[in-house]
């Protein structure tokens, strides 16, 4: 890792580094605003009382699944596997085993998959279901709070509307099982996102994704500097975004340092601030950047403004050309979640191609899919099949299965959730898809999808087929989509 | 013009395809699976032959003429170019780079006179980029930005020629559901009475041209806006209607009551399949989204991935557009057909066939706007669009190895493959990148 000046070894940089590591094994964040350290006995400081870090808890349970056992199908266990004549047990809302010639255990359901596939349900890494939900009237516009070009304070989850039909049709068509809602763009540091598993709630928390770390999502390149370069406000350019993070970041560390003292030694409180509060959780390592660049120069410079004040940047998202850079970002260790072939909408997305996954690949660096679209979402897998495709015509022959990585497990390790989802491992929860064919053929759907081992969609059981508030009692309800 | 482009394009052309035919030659494409366009289900085993420009024969026991430039296309699939309707192809370089975007123009006095043939230009990076992915002609659409008459659009090629331009002034087009609402002040119905008061002063244009004001500053209808107005009246152009709803849809189809002699084509009709035997009795062509199924708006409640399927069950005319297929590009119409055939597999849905499925992409659009005797099929006389893939055309894992636009064959180079082949390694060599090219 090279070291520039500005990383003078601060002390935050240490303890970011070493808290990184814990993160990314799932554990790391403090569960409740109860765990505090142990005051200073022999003190009059007051003792420190922690802000609490999970103030909108989770309230997701799994729903009700018989054991299943799925038997003589193609399996892509999503780590690289590919078993034919395959099977895949599960019970009790995990994997229990993955193999060859299972047993059906006393009472389980036993599905003979003659000619389909079962894959991990897919992870899509970049939505913004439910804070763009549909039908997008400007009432339903609450993903970008772009009023200032930092609103680090804002969470996606506080917009997310439950009941967007969006969640249903990534279920039926896509077999999206997770997902990370993300603010928009329009704004350098744009907030807080939040990890969801795919079932419906009445609630936010209902769909919350149990024990996933935060992510930041911020951005660079074109929105932000339009946004606000519009109005004649900073941003007005590239060096402008960067101008406003290196500020940021430079508050974020004095906040950092401040409240790493107290809750250390008491005393006091120093003042709250709600963005703050954020950004020091990225310099402590809990929460991951999730961060929207283009071009690879402005990538480049992004991972050496992170080595500067001691953060690490988990994922560039949209990446269009990450494949210019792709050892850079295979050094630095941070991901590239990027389109299939989306090119030359906008400037910064002139140089798109359709061989950028292939690349990252290609050269070790991480890479996944994403969808950043409510449509996109529901043919995730044909995104990689294209990806495939440009690959085997430019030389570069990925096999099918180690390509599910970047719809499962590739964007469940960039969520911090690998441990619990993103493959057929046994322990991990049952999000499991049933293909009616190869899922890289665009003639194949999703058949049945479990999450957590229960059955939440059925193509043959129109009562399985999720209608959303919004659609009940309107043209359609309850329709094949 | 065309002729001595020819040599070039030739030229061009040699790095694909070894021997290189000029259009005048005849070439028989021989040994593959056949996709006409027109319908009918792929033939296994089928010759395609091509001679100055145009579709000889293609099919089962069609002979090789003596003399013919012979292609072995055992294993691969000789189909029909897809033809991309509704696309801003040509018109744009980038479509958030304003500067480089030809397809709307809000501020213009000018509304349906605007005419994108003057614009297209055949270089645009994306007219390359596209054509690798299988399209051969595009159905070119105005953007409605100023009001609620877009303009006129053309058809052209996506030949690697100075000549872009198969018809222009193909088709007037119009928005009257929401946009159009939006467009025409805030209503519906301000949408139409904008229409009907613009058909009303076309009519009088036509009565009286000397007479007819049309260049006063207040003038809400210009002359040249008028005398495009005329062609739809008179039926002379199709008049394309952009409409989701079932209600607007059922509107447009009465407006033949007050004008019967428009040429009407649906355009989006998401919730088509509502009002499917309307369509079908009023014989209106639908070009359709194939993939919109979310209530994307008040007008799309009742949107389905079987709208397609539906109407065509009912009999309905209807193919697919590509709306430039958002921002992967309009190659991905074929994706978009293939998922219509996917989907006869889900139970309760309606898809396509293969053979539908294929032409609701080529010969469906051409037929939507009158053209399908001209172009979007391999059957005789059709102009020489024909692609050569490596498998099954709807499917992902394929792609083409050749490419025919009027019996020319294409480069098989873009843009985009010199980006890829500059960055297949990433690392640099002795030299920047800059200095790397093939």
């Amino acid at each position: 890792m090279k070291l520039g000046r500005g990383a003078r070894a601060l002390v935050s940089i240490m303890v970011a580094t070493t808290a990184l590591s814990a993160c990314t094994d799932g554990g790391g964040r403090p569960r409740s605003a109860s765990a505090r350290p142990a005051g200073d006995g022999g003190s009059d400081k007051a003792a420190p009382v922690r802000y609490a870090r999970d103030p909108y808890p989770s309230t997701y349970h799994a729903y009700p699944g018989v054991p299943t056992l799925l038997r003589n199908v193609t399996v892509f266990d999503g780590e690289g596997r590919r078993i034919d004549g395959g099977s895949v047990l599960f019970a009790d809302g995990k994997v229990v085993a993955v193999g060859t010639a299972l047993e059906a255990p006393a009472g389980a359901q036993v599905i003979d998959g003659q000619g389909k596939f079962v894959t991990p349900g897919i992870v899509d890494i970049h939505s913004h279901l439910g804070d763009y939900p549909t039908p997008s009237v400007q009432a339903h516009s609450d993903g970008n709070e772009a009023t200032a070009p930092v609103t680090a304070d804002v969470w996606a989850e506080h917009s997310v509307w439950p009941q967007d039909p969006g969640f249903g049709r990534a279920l039926a068509n896509g077999g999206v099982t997770t997902l990370q809602i993300l603010p928009g763009s329009a704004n350098l540091m744009g907030g807080r996102s939040v990890v969801l598993k795919n079932v419906y709630g009445r609630t936010m928390q209902a769909m919350k994704f149990p024990g996933a770390p935060y992510g930041l999502k911020m951005a660079c390149g074109e929105n932000p500097k339009r946004v606000y370069g519009s109005r004649n406000q900073k941003p007005s350019t590239r060096m402008g975004n960067v101008a406003v993070d290196r500020q940021t970041w430079a508050r974020a560390a004095a906040y950092k340092r401040k409240w790493d003292k107290y809750e250390k030694d008491g005393g006091e409180p120093p003042e709250r601030d709600i963005a703050m509060d954020t950004l020091r959780g990225v310099l402590s390592g809990e929460i991951l950047v999730q961060n929207h660049c283009y071009r690879a120069d402005e990538m480049a410079i992004v991972l050496d403004m992170a080595k500067e004040f001691g953060y690490h940047v988990t994922a560039f998202h949209h990446a269009v050309e990450a494949y210019k850079i792709a050892d850079l970002l295979k050094a630095n260790g941070t991901c590239a979640a990027v389109w299939a072939d989306w090119y030359g909408f906008k400037m910064e997305s002139y140089d798109g191609i359709g061989e950028n996954l292939a690349i990252l690949e290609k050269s070790g660096a991480c890479a996944t899919i994403h969808s950043d679209d409510e449509n996109g979402i529901q043919r995730l897998n044909q995104e990689v099949a294209k990806v495939l495709s440009s690959a085997h015509h430019a030389g570069i022959d990925i096999a099918p299965e180690v390509a599910w990585k970047w719809l499962s497990l590739g964007p469940a390790k960039a969520l911090g959730i690998d441990a619990q989802t993103g493959s057929l491992r046994p322990g991990k929860m049952a999000d499991v898809v049933l293909w009616n064919g190869n899922p890289f053929s665009v003639y194949t759907r999703p058949e049945k999808v479990w999450i957590d081992g229960a059955l939440l969609y059925d193509a043959d059981n129109p009562r399985l087929r999720p209608v959303s508030d919004f659609e009940l009692g309107q043209p359609g309800e309850g329709d094949v989509k | 013009m065309k002729r001595a482009l020819l040599l070039i394009a030739t030229m061009l052309a040699t790095a694909s395809v070894t021997a290189t035919p000029g259009a005048a030659q005849t070439v028989a494409i021989t040994g593959g699976t056949v996709a006409i366009g027109d319908g009918s289900a792929p033939i296994e085993g089928g010759t395609v032959v091509i001679a100055n420009g145009r579709v000889v024969a293609a099919g089962r026991g069609v002979g090789v003429p003596a003399g013919a430039q012979v292609i072995d296309a055992t294993g691969k699939w000789v189909a029909a170019g897809v033809v991309s309707a509704i696309t801003a192809l040509s018109l744009v370089d980038a479509e958030g780079v304003s500067e480089s975007n030809d397809a709307g123009a809000r501020n213009s006095p000018f509304k349906a006179a605007i005419d994108v043939a003057d614009a297209i230009n055949p270089a645009g990076v994306k007219v390359a980029n596209e054509r690798l992915g299988g399209i051969t002609r595009a159905i070119v659409a105005p953007d409605a930005a100023g009001s609620i008459f877009a303009g006129q659009g053309a058809v052209i090629d996506l030949g690697q020629d100075a000549s872009p331009i198969t018809r222009a002034r193909a088709f007037q087009f119009v928005e009257l559901g929401e946009a159009g609402g939006r467009l025409a002040g805030g209503s519906r119905p301000a949408a139409y009475a904008t229409l009907r008061d613009a058909f009303q002063q076309a009519q009088d244009y036509r009565r009286n041209p000397a007479g007819f004001d049309g260049r006063s500053r207040d003038a809400l209808v210009t002359r040249a806006d008028a005398a495009a107005l005329v062609k739809v009246l008179d039926g002379q152009m199709p008049l394309f209607v952009h409409v989701d709803r079932a209600s607007d849809i059922r509107q447009v189809l009465s407006l033949p009551r007050d004008y019967p002699r428009l040429k009407l084509v649906l355009i989006g009709a998401t919730e088509g399949w509502l009002v499917a035997k309307e369509i079908a009795a009023a014989r209106v062509p639908v070009i359709a989204a194939a993939l919109a199924d979310l209530p994307a708006s008040f007008e799309n409640l009742a949107a389905t991935e079987s709208n397609v399927g539906r109407m065509r069950a009912a009999g309905v005319q209807v193919s697919l557009m590509s709306g430039g297929g958002a921002q992967a590009g309009d190659h991905v119409l074929r994706q978009y057909a293939g998922n219509l055939v996917a989907i006869t597999r889900v139970p309760g849905a309606t898809g396509l066939d293969w053979g539908q499925a294929f032409a609701s992409i080529t010969s469906g659009p051409a037929a939507a706007i009158g053209m399908d005797g001209e172009i979007g099929s391999l059957r005789p006389g059709r102009r020489a669009d024909v692609v050569l893939w490596d498998g099954d055309p709807l499917e992902l894992s394929s792609a083409p190895v050749a490419i025919w636009i009027d019996g020319q064959p294409q480069p098989m180079q873009s843009r985009q493959t010199k980006l890829r082949d500059r960055y297949l390694t990433p690392t640099e060599g002795a030299l920047p990148k800059a200095y790397e090219r093939r």
